[in-house]
């Protein structure tokens, strides 16, 4: 892909100078690697968070627990949602890189729209859990609660920004078949932020305080 | 959002790309030259390096001037020098200094500038990202330090910064919360430079250079890639709960609430001790380089030294909690962190072990290189023995807390990782700068700084074990801490008499540069790639990307066995270096985006503390930096492209991503 991209560049051909696909030692892209490492990193951001959770999931200072005010089958929707977005996010690399642009378009829009369902979920989660008398500032597991959960939205709503990126581009016709790549790029992201959620929800909503 | 990278690559040679140059209308893309407006604007990884390197000298003087606040705070019982708020304020602030503003900017100055000469690269991976790095450390070093003058002083808590100390009600002062911002933001550096370089060694080798022929200066800097990888995220969560704790009332650290003040010791530590293998390793692998050179040997167990390496690397995982033997963690925990600790002596010591077998028989030249490398072993390993006394726990308890710890951690940190970074120093200063360090002033420098050292330090020993507790502002009359206290703050100043005289080696040396032969691409009869090359390194690192045969590729370029087995040479260096003259060399454009970026990152720090408008604003700065930067393509289109040779490894930096996410 880089070595096309610099041939493009050049007006060169590619075998003038014997390019060919795999010119990194490792055969993936430098892009692709890098973010494999970053998720690495994530990883340990995420368990950072979801530990400290679950140290303070019980602390409540003699006021009401996240635990007590989850709404286990509103989160269910809005977590399948989520997942959702994990699928249409494959069949818009699989549009881009079959050069289908237009379904690629619809697909990035759909991941995207998905992902701003779920994000709408949390704010009315946060909202109605607020009205219930789970704040950031109420106790030792709301606060972990909050940062928590926080920190996944924020992540979800940057890929989110990601793929109206993609979507932009593809609309300017900048975004084809030779670079689907980067839609794989930003799938590893958005896939990752899913796998998270898993996480999340499995061992905070659906694990019980003592 | 790579995908706009991509977008001036596919356009025909007719379309206009003139929204790209000037992408907000703000700047004119810099094209390269000599002022300083490049250097503001360098996406070269050398000359990254080399920003990295200045500015963690002068932030090791200003440490440095904390440290000797500390000691004549100390020479004598009851001193009046310092405030007691105003010591911990330093003490504190050395320590971060030291640790994040100095040894390790220094480390990434040598992984800056190293690791791609040393693995056969052109640049790294992501140039731009690697100079978003650089300006995003800068930056946030001097908003640390701004804390002095706008944050009512530094923060006061100890570079651990332990709860419940860093609360509010005990550090009323914006110093801690300058150090939760001011840490993250040096942290996000350190990230987008780890991913950056373990991206440059996995994936842009020379052809032939598999991981078991990388020199082992680059192995060291690629398993602190990923210690930093791993580490660096555990202390950000840690800041972000103090940060909130601090700013919006969050109730992660206040016990009155049933908050637990160990988590925070936890999530420091299980940072906080790989960090210290994050300032020994680099320094290890400068030490593997130094002595085999000056031993005409080559290092004797490398495997073993590798795989070391990344023993310390897994083990440093599993150790933290030795730092919190008193704080009632259970005796099962204390059990078991006791043996992790004593374990992890084992592949350091295989590494001391080696670098004596290295030596051993060799053709020793001593060097003010060698001698601070030959240094670097004698005194880490003081400084390793002393730390596996704190691996037995009631020996530890007793310790806790005194001037034994600080001697110890001083032996390991100074001892090993500044002793051997200067051995960096000394042994690359005329690669990089086309001229040696004076040896004699050198010399002096050493043997100063060396006995200094071991006059502050050592003492400090004696004091611990004698009961004196760290942090103390000051200690009363009779209890036999006089002397001891004076030897130390006695070997602070001849340390601080050592590092003026290096600075006026710098001075000297470039002034008489112009009166000495150049040293050329090898002065000191080297083994690695870096030294197959002009000195100076010219812009593009290698005329031809070297075909690597195997281990210390450029020794054996030079000498070959005879038909008698003995080590013969089988060329000169003049035969067989590089001349540095090629040209045409296609390369990644500068950029002012990555310093634009970083200038945002601290508006949102101060803006957190005062007034949230001003985080807006920092905010709205570095996202319309993110994506000037985006659409800004990675080689200007404009710039003079003459590819009519040498451009088969352009490639390696079209992939540049815009570290989006990163933010």
């Amino acid at each position: 892909m880089s070595a096309e991209a610099v041939t493009a560049d050049l007006g060169h051909a590619a075998d003038e100078h014997g390019h060919d696909e795999h010119a990194t030692t490792t055969g993936l892209s430098h892009t692709k690697l890098a973010m494999w490492v970053f998720l690495g990193s994530e990883c340990l951001l995420f368990g950072g968070l979801i530990s400290t959770y679950l140290l303070y999931k019980s602390r409540g200072n003699g006021r009401t627990l996240p635990t007590d005010v989850f709404d286990i089958p509103f989160t269910s929707v809005s977590s399948f949602v989520l997942l959702m977005s994990s699928l249409t996010m494959v069949l818009a690399l699989s549009a881009v890189s079959r050069g289908e642009d237009e379904a690629g378009r619809t697909w990035l829009l759909a991941t995207a729209l998905l992902g701003g369902v779920f994000i709408g979920g949390q704010v009315y989660e946060f909202t109605s859990f607020v009205r219930e008398g789970v704040a950031f500032t109420t106790n030792p597991a709301s606060s972990a609660f909050f940062t928590l959960t926080g920190f996944h939205g924020v992540h979800v709503s940057l890929g989110i920004v990601m793929l109206m990126s993609l979507f932009v581009a593809s609309v300017k016709g900048k975004l084809t078949q030779r670079n689907a790549e980067t839609v794989e790029i930003v799938g590893l992201y958005w896939h990752f932020v899913d796998i998270v959620w898993i996480f999340i929800f499995t061992v905070i909503y659906l694990i019980p305080a003592d | 959002m790579a995908i706009t990278e991509k977008t001036p690559l596919e356009l025909g040679p007719g379309d206009s790309v003139r929204y790209a140059e000037r992408p907000l209308g703000v700047f004119t893309r810099p094209q390269g030259g000599r002022g300083w407006r490049d250097w503001l604007s360098t996406v070269d990884h050398k000359r990254i390096g080399i920003l990295y390197g200045v500015s963690a000298m002068f932030f090791f003087l200003v440490g440095g001037v904390e440290a000797l606040l500390i000691r004549l705070q100390l020479a004598a019982p009851e001193g009046s020098v310092l405030s007691a708020d105003v010591y911990n304020q330093v003490y504190t602030m050395h320590g971060v200094t030291m640790v994040f503003l100095f040894i390790m900017p220094l480390a990434a100055a040598f992984s800056n500038y190293f690791i791609p000469l040393q693995i056969g690269a052109r640049d790294v991976a992501f140039p731009r990202l690697n100079a978003l790095s650089f300006w995003i450390w800068l930056s946030g070093a001097i908003f640390l330090n701004t804390s002095w003058m706008v944050g009512g002083g530094g923060a006061d808590c100890g570079w651990f910064c332990y709860s419940t100390n860093s609360g509010v009600a005990f550090s009323p002062s914006h110093g801690v919360d300058f150090y939760a911002i001011g840490l993250q933001i040096l942290g996000i550096a350190s990230l987008v430079s780890s991913v950056n370089l373990i991206v440059t060694c996995l994936n842009m080798r020379a052809p032939g250079m598999t991981l078991m022929r990388m020199p082992v200066l680059t192995w060291m800097l690629l398993i602190t890639q990923f210690l930093l990888l791993f580490a660096l995220p555990v202390i950000t969560v840690a800041l972000f709960l103090l940060m909130f704790d601090r700013l919006f009332d969050a109730q992660f650290f206040n016990p009155d609430a049933g908050a637990d003040p160990l988590l925070w010791q936890h999530l420091f530590w299980i940072f906080g001790h790989p960090e210290v293998y994050i300032i020994i390793l680099p320094a290890f692998g400068v030490v593997s380089e130094v002595i085999p050179t000056f031993s005409r040997k080559p290092l004797f167990g490398y495997e073993f030294m590798v795989f070391s390496g990344i023993a310390i690397g897994f083990m440093g995982w599993g150790v933290w909690a030795h730092h919190m033997f008193v704080s009632g963690i259970g005796p099962i925990s204390v059990a078991a962190f006791s043996l992790s600790t004593m374990f992890i002596a084992v592949p350091t010591g295989v590494k001391v072990l080696n670098w004596l077998a290295t030596m051993w028989g060799g053709k020793l030249r001593f060097t003010v290189a060698m001698k601070f490398a030959v240094a670097t072993v004698a005194m880490f390993t003081i400084g390793g023995l002393s730390g596996v006394t704190h691996s037995v726990a009631p020996a530890d308890t007793q310790q806790t807390d005194t001037y034994y710890i600080v001697a110890h951690f001083h032996y390991v940190i100074f001892g090993g990782g500044v002793l051997g970074l200067f051995a960096g120093i000394y042994f690359w200063w005329p690669k990089i700068w086309g001229h040696f360090l004076n040896e004699r002033l050198g010399n002096w420098s050493f043997w100063i700084m060396l006995v200094g050292f071991n006059l502050t330090f050592g003492p400090m020993h004696i004091l611990g074990l004698q009961g004196m507790s760290r942090r103390i502002d000051t200690y009363a009359r009779g209890y036999g801490f006089e002397f001891w206290n004076m030897a130390a703050t006695v070997g602070s100043l001849l340390i601080a008499v050592s590092v003026v005289l290096f600075i006026w080696n710098v001075v000297k040396s470039k002034r008489d540069a112009p009166h000495l032969p150049p040293p050329g691409p090898d002065p000191w009869d080297g083994r690695t790639l870096e030294w197959s090359i002009p000195s100076p390194v010219p812009v593009h690192n290698f005329d031809t990307v070297p075909q690597v045969h195997g281990r210390d590729e450029w020794w054996h370029t030079k000498y070959a066995e005879n038909d008698e087995g003995k080590v013969v040479r089988v060329a000169t260096v003049e035969e067989v270096a590089q001349t540095g003259e090629a040209t045409g060399v296609h390369l990644p454009s500068p950029s002012f985006w990555p310093l634009a970026v970083a200038v945002g990152l601290p508006l949102i720090g101060y803006g957190l503390i005062f007034n949230l408008w001003l985080a807006l604003i920092g905010a709205l700065l570095t996202i319309a930096s993110l994506y000037s930067w985006a659409l800004e393509p990675v080689d200007d289109p404009d710039a003079a492209h003459d590819h009519h040779e040498e451009d088969h490894e352009d490639d390696e930096n079209e992939d540049d991503q815009t570290g989006g996410h990163d933010s």
